[in-house]
């Protein structure tokens, strides 16, 4: 479609009328050639700042990161690594077999933080989904003062992360209102599960207006007249949530939750800021900042397993996510065949 | 494109996926760049000239620097310096002089380094060893403050300001400071008596964390690493008696169990409300604690030495502090070793302390009575200062401190016992100057 529409142009701009087709071919080349130099700037502008920095950091990956010449307590560069680097998180081998990489060192935080990052997308989207829905479908019914609910929903939204990392750093602290309200002597930045849980909660509570916004513009492109179809022949509300809303919905839903999940994959600022990584809430972006102050090679190939682990997460969705759209569109096809 | 709307509906998606993925790829592939690191051969460069200069450091929050140039380009009309301000925080400090230097900006003529960063610019080849034509009299500064910008035996930077750990307590509860850790631990019934909580440092998992933790082991006479920096040395029983020091502490409940989640705030904050009877802190807490309106102890606190392991034998505090040095870049290192005698000069070393608090690096100041006067922990942060030992003098540091960190955590949370926590201590900060990874 594209390609015809190009033709158009071209033998417009050059204002020459349809001719033979002989004549018509050497036209087609030329302006494919007007095509390539008009589209040229942006494949040099994403070479640029997508593909050089990507090939940059995966040839670094195969580099060793700079080590100290005993003799003279200089760094000196490091050379050809095959695999180590990879070695090195996939398999904790710190240089003497799998598994060698002793605790505290970064080598040895990959699996924990590849399965806490996951822990936090797992329940924190589906949390966030769930508030989401509820409070996209509040805020579609018609009522007094929908606009200001409407509105104050999305502060939570509106505060940058940082900020609201440190508010609820404030609220998690031992003497923090989190404990004054609960009753309870938590330690909610020490070890073991609530520092986890203090994170999906600020999450949660950040990112849920999010999913209701995404949500509700889905809701509201679902005509009334399918309700009140339903509602005469007698589905009672329940039923409509499920065989209208839910199907009708779930295009903008997909599109939220790969968003949110992507995002979360990706989560440093946060936990960063409200636990600093303590009882293990090391995301896979902060191993990869933590990295980057003490190697850059080694963070180049865990950047590029980050990259590799979010890109599959990615495809699963959107295969997921596209076979369900196809199947939706394809009575429609039917329909206007 | 009606014809199969499914195939090219899906085909769409795909590419948003890779457009998505793409996009992460970037934010990623930005971290991995300029992996560049000088090393020796890049000795040598700029030049040994006068003329004007930069000086770089972090945000000067009591804004002493600005003055202290001022009265330099009075006098040095032709060999003026700018100051350049980084943000306040030390990490993006770090990260910004670390790609100014590789690319080998020439604009970054003296540089403020935290004393932790030193061996690190030094071993990249970043700094002006201060050796021949820039050897710099450090006769009159305190040891501790020398050795930590003294790497390989050579002099990196000249320290500008310095700071070590005071112990702080409530002297209408104890009248005498305990001179031992032991000492104090059996005050703490004090403290139960009057229902506060008895002793805490700084033991959140952050660098303050590393700082408290080789404090113990120093005090206790370990050491985290070899005097020539490439062992480390923590499977000593010396370095268990200052780690299990801290433990047994949290197990006693001599120190509060929240005091895992304390950064310097918030032991500041609790010794203020009355509810601490010792902290350990740096001594920007003197002036709050007894200035602060919300500071119940205004009138009842003491500042100590940190307690010894032994009597007769003060703390060993982690140092803290600044240093100047010059980057290799220069083209006018000549100017620049200069400007950093003058930043270690008496004036600007006492306006400093008088203006903005800042701990001096000469050690008779520390001793000027109308100085006391005006700020009477002197005597005492000099005593602090004097038994100080730098944080490990590696250029792997960032490393060795998350060995610290994450271990010593472990081991204060009690998800550790102490020889586990210690053996994986040892192991990893080897590892961490064997290689960097």
């Amino acid at each position: 479609m594209s390609t015809t529409s190009g033709v158009a142009t071209g033998e417009f701009a050059q204002g020459k009328p349809p001719l033979d087709p002989g004549k018509r071919k050497s036209l087609h080349d030329g302006s494919g050639r007007k095509a390539a130099v008009l589209i040229a700037p942006t494949i040099v502008l994403l070479a640029i700042v997508i593909l050089y920095p990507v090939i940059s950091a995966v040839s670094q990956s195969f580099t060793k990161d700079a080590g100290l010449d005993p003799a003279t307590g200089m760094f000196v560069q490091g050379g050809f690594a095959g695999v180590t680097n990879y070695k090195l998180w996939l398999l904790q081998d710190c240089g003497s077999g799998a598994f060698s990489c002793p605790p505290g060192t970064l080598g040895s935080q990959f699996w924990t933080a590849t399965g806490v990052t996951f822990l936090f997308t797992v329940v924190a989207v589906s949390l966030e989904t769930l508030l989401g829905f509820t409070f996209a479908l509040v805020m579609h019914r018609k009522f007094k003062g929908r606009a200001i609910l409407r509105a104050s929903v999305l502060v939570p939204w509106a505060i940058p992360t940082a900020v609201t990392a440190k508010l609820w750093y404030f609220i998690f602290a031992y003497d923090g209102i989190a404990n004054k309200i609960l009753g309870t002597e938590i330690l909610w930045t020490g070890d073991g599960w609530p520092p986890k849980a203090a994170i999906i909660i600020a999450d949660t509570w950040k990112t849920a207006p999010f999913m209701a916004l995404l949500i509700l513009a889905g809701l509201q492109v679902i005509d009334e007249s399918v309700y009140e179809a339903a509602k005469m022949d007698g589905a009672t509300a329940w039923q409509r949530f499920k065989h209208i809303t839910l199907p009708l919905v779930r295009p903008a839903l997909m599109v939220a939750v790969l968003f949110r999940t992507l995002d979360t994959l990706r989560m440093y600022d946060l936990p960063k800021i409200l636990t600093g990584g303590a009882g293990d809430t090391s995301t896979l972006s902060m191993l990869v900042v933590d990295q980057v102050r003490t190697g850059f090679n080694a963070a180049s190939a865990l950047s590029t397993l980050t990259f590799l682990i979010v890109f599959a997460v990615a495809f699963i969705f959107i295969k997921f996510l596209g076979a369900n759209v196809t199947e939706q569109r394809a009575p429609k096809t039917k329909k206007a065949a | 494109m009606f014809g199969k709307p499914g195939t090219s509906f899906a085909t769409r998606k795909i590419s948003f996926t890779l457009a998505l993925a793409a996009t992460g790829v970037l934010a990623l592939g930005a971290c991995g760049g300029g992996g560049d690191s000088g090393g020796s051969a890049d000795a040598a460069k700029g030049g040994n000239t006068t003329g004007p200069i930069t000086y770089v450091q972090g945000k000067d929050n009591s804004g002493i620097v600005q003055p202290a140039i001022d009265k330099w380009n009075a006098a040095h009309p032709d060999q003026k310096v700018t100051l350049k301000e980084q943000t306040d925080q030390a990490d993006q400090q770090h990260d910004d002089l670390v790609q100014n230097f590789q690319a080998k900006n020439a604009d970054y003529d003296v540089v403020s380094v935290d004393n932790i960063w030193t061996s690190e610019f030094a071993a990249k080849g970043w700094l002006q060893p201060l050796t021949g034509d820039y050897s710099l009299d450090t006769s009159t500064l305190l040891p501790a403050t020398v050795t930590a910008e003294t790497y390989n035996k050579t002099l990196y930077a000249a320290p500008t300001t310095s700071d070590g750990g005071l112990l702080y307590y409530r002297k209408d509860l104890v009248p005498t400071p305990p001179k031992t850790w032991d000492e104090m631990m059996s005050m703490c019934s004090i403290a139960k008596q009057n229902g506060i909580d008895c002793y805490a440092g700084q033991y959140a998992q952050y660098e303050g964390l590393t700082v408290n933790v080789a404090e113990a082991i120093n005090t206790f006479g370990g050491s985290i690493l070899s005097e020539d920096g490439k062992t480390a040395t923590l499977d000593t029983p010396e370095a268990k008696a200052g780690l299990d020091a801290l433990v047994k502490g949290f197990q006693d409940g001599d120190i509060p169990k929240q005091a895992t989640t304390y950064q310097e705030e918030q032991g500041r904050q609790s010794f203020e409300d009355g509810k601490l009877l010792f902290l350990r802190n740096w001594p920007y807490v003197y002036s709050l604690a007894k200035t602060d309106g919300s500071s119940t102890v205004k009138e009842t606190f003491g500042v100590a030495p940190l307690p010894g392991a032994t009597d007769g034998k003060t703390g060993a505090s982690s140092l803290g502090g600044h240093a100047a040095g010059i980057s290799v870049y220069s083209d006018h290192k000549k100017t620049a070793f200069e400007f950093i005698k003058f930043l270690q000069s008496e004036e600007i070393q006492k306006d400093w302390l008088t203006k903005g608090s800042a701990a001096p690096v000469i050690a008779s100041l520390y001793d000027d009575p109308t100085l006391v006067q005006q700020f009477p922990y002197l005597p005492e942060l000099k005593t602090s200062i004097e038994n100080a030992v730098p944080r490990p003098v590696t250029p792997f540091y960032p490393a060795v401190t998350k060995a610290i960190q994450d271990n010593a955590f472990s081991a204060l949370s009690g998800s550790k016992s102490t020889d586990a926590a210690l053996s994986d201590m040892q192991k990893s900060v080897q590892n961490a100057i064997s290689g960097g990874q």
